[in-house]
């Protein structure tokens, strides 16, 4: 098997003296991890740090295998960009570890991967980032199988006027049909539903506790295992810095 | 080969040999016959040498290095400067400082860096001990010398907001062309941190 695609890297591993085990989400093959000969080698080593994103060449007996990469050239340096700032850092660790651990090996997903693009692109613009990871939590939620759906009222089936998520279905509400329950569900801020409307600080925030849920509660309560600390270091740095209101 | 050709005592120092580092059997069997045959000359001294290091050897319960004396010759040198601390990923790193024989203040081993694939959290690092010497009143600046690595500087930002509310200086290496480096053999890595990290000619 052989094939030559474009991929981010989500993480790597020593293997042996110089080789290196490389995890990347490719646009058309999805997670691949394979075997770099001398991938640890200082001269070959930087261009293989989480968020770079590289042309690389995979062949394997047959697509069971680890497989090696041999052919790796780098297009983006995000690492060395975003190494000096500790926001971009966060949110760029935050993204690639939350790939590497919850996406299936092998299975393509085109449109997350050009969404991460997109989203690593824009981490050097704090003002723009933020509101941006959000929306693509949330379509990373989607993709890898936590549907929420935003479209219509689970109650009415109104299309406007939304303003909560059912914290177990995942399915917007709109809270004046379902006064006695608001309380219990997850507020919805209006970014997420229309695209025009402008993203506060206080509206990053809800956006974040809902995605949160699902993340933690969901997506890695039923793989057992916790999410990753870096979503968390980037969250409290957000805070901290008065980008996002919880 | 078949362990019935050699007898239990050289198996074992063989097997111990292909656990270090960039030894597999094969090398390990040659180094062992390498040994053998140099016994008085080899084998005797290095024997004698690591049963003396395995008992004199500890680590300083200041800086977290080996050596001999704790606090080590480095935390223990009068001339040494008290008011900056070096922090480093482990002893190799300490080394390749003292070989450069550029600071003079002193160090703190950090055993790792924060990783969240290989799950390295800020509970197993000598994070602590850290805050604790840089909340001495003696000290000025930290200086964070971690690997130019997303895991290395994600923990230099993750120290820097440990040790900010102490008022004391910190700073971190400076990342771009190493001495004697020529542009066009750089990775595109170092020299995008270069550019960033630019300065004015003095």
């Amino acid at each position: 098997m052989e094939w030559r695609d474009t991929g981010i890297v989500l993480g790597s591993r020593r293997f042996g003296e110089t080789g290196l085990i490389l995890d990347a989400f490719t646009r058309e093959h999805g997670r691949q991890s394979g075997f770099i000969h001398g991938g640890n080698s200082t001269k070959k080593r930087a261009s293989f740090e989480v968020g770079t994103t590289l042309e690389l060449e995979w062949r394997a007996r047959n697509e069971n295998q680890l497989g090696n990469f041999n052919l790796s050239e780098a297009t983006a340096n995000r690492a060395a960009m975003f190494m000096s700032s500790r926001l971009s850092l966060t949110a760029l660790n935050s993204v690639t570890s939350l790939l590497n651990t919850s996406l299936p090996d092998g299975q393509a997903y085109p449109m997350l991967y050009d969404a991460t693009e997109f989203v690593l692109d824009q981490l050097g613009d704090r003002e723009l980032w933020p509101a941006l990871m959000v929306s693509w939590e949330v379509g990373f939620l989607r993709t890898v199988g936590y549907g929420l759906d935003f479209s219509k009222c689970a109650v009415s089936g109104r299309k406007n006027g939304l303003t909560h998520v059912s914290p177990r279905t995942g399915r917007a509400a709109c809270g004046e049909e379902v006064p006695e329950y608001v309380d219990k569900l997850l507020q919805l801020p209006e970014f997420l539903v229309n695209s025009e409307a402008d993203a506060s600080a206080e509206d990053i925030g809800k956006g974040f506790r809902l995605t949160g849920h699902f993340i933690t509660n969901r997506l890695y309560a039923e793989a057992h295992k916790p999410p990753p600390g870096s979503r968390e270091l980037m969250l409290r740095r957000l805070s901290d810095m008065e980008i996002v209101v919880f | 080969m078949s362990k019935n050709l050699i007898g239990p005592e050289l198996q074992r120092v063989i097997d111990l040999i292909g656990k270090l580092p960039g030894l597999g059997p094969r090398s390990a069997r040659r180094v062992a016959l390498h040994l053998l045959k140099r016994p008085d000359t080899l084998l005797a001294p290095l024997a004698d040498a690591l049963a003396e290091a395995g008992k004199a050897i500890t680590k300083c319960s200041v800086c977290g290095t080996f050596d001999t004396v704790d606090p080590c010759t480095v935390c223990s040198a009068p001339n040494r400067d008290l008011s900056v601390i070096c922090v480093v990923q482990d002893v190799p790193d300490l080394w390749a400082l003292e070989r450069a024989a550029a600071f003079k203040g002193r160090y703190h081993i950090l055993g790792g860096v924060l990783s969240a694939l290989d799950g390295v959290g800020p509970e197993n690092l000598n994070i602590d001990s850290l805050i604790a010497r840089a909340s001495s009143p003696d000290v000025k600046e930290v200086i964070i010398a971690l690997s130019a690595t997303v895991d290395g500087q994600t923990t230099a930002h993750y120290l820097s907001d440990r040790l900010e509310s102490l008022g004391i200086q910190i700073t971190r290496l400076a990342q771009g062309v190493p001495m004697g480096g020529e542009l066009d053999h750089l990775d595109e890595g170092t020299l995008t941190a270069a550019l960033m990290s630019r300065r004015g000619l003095e």
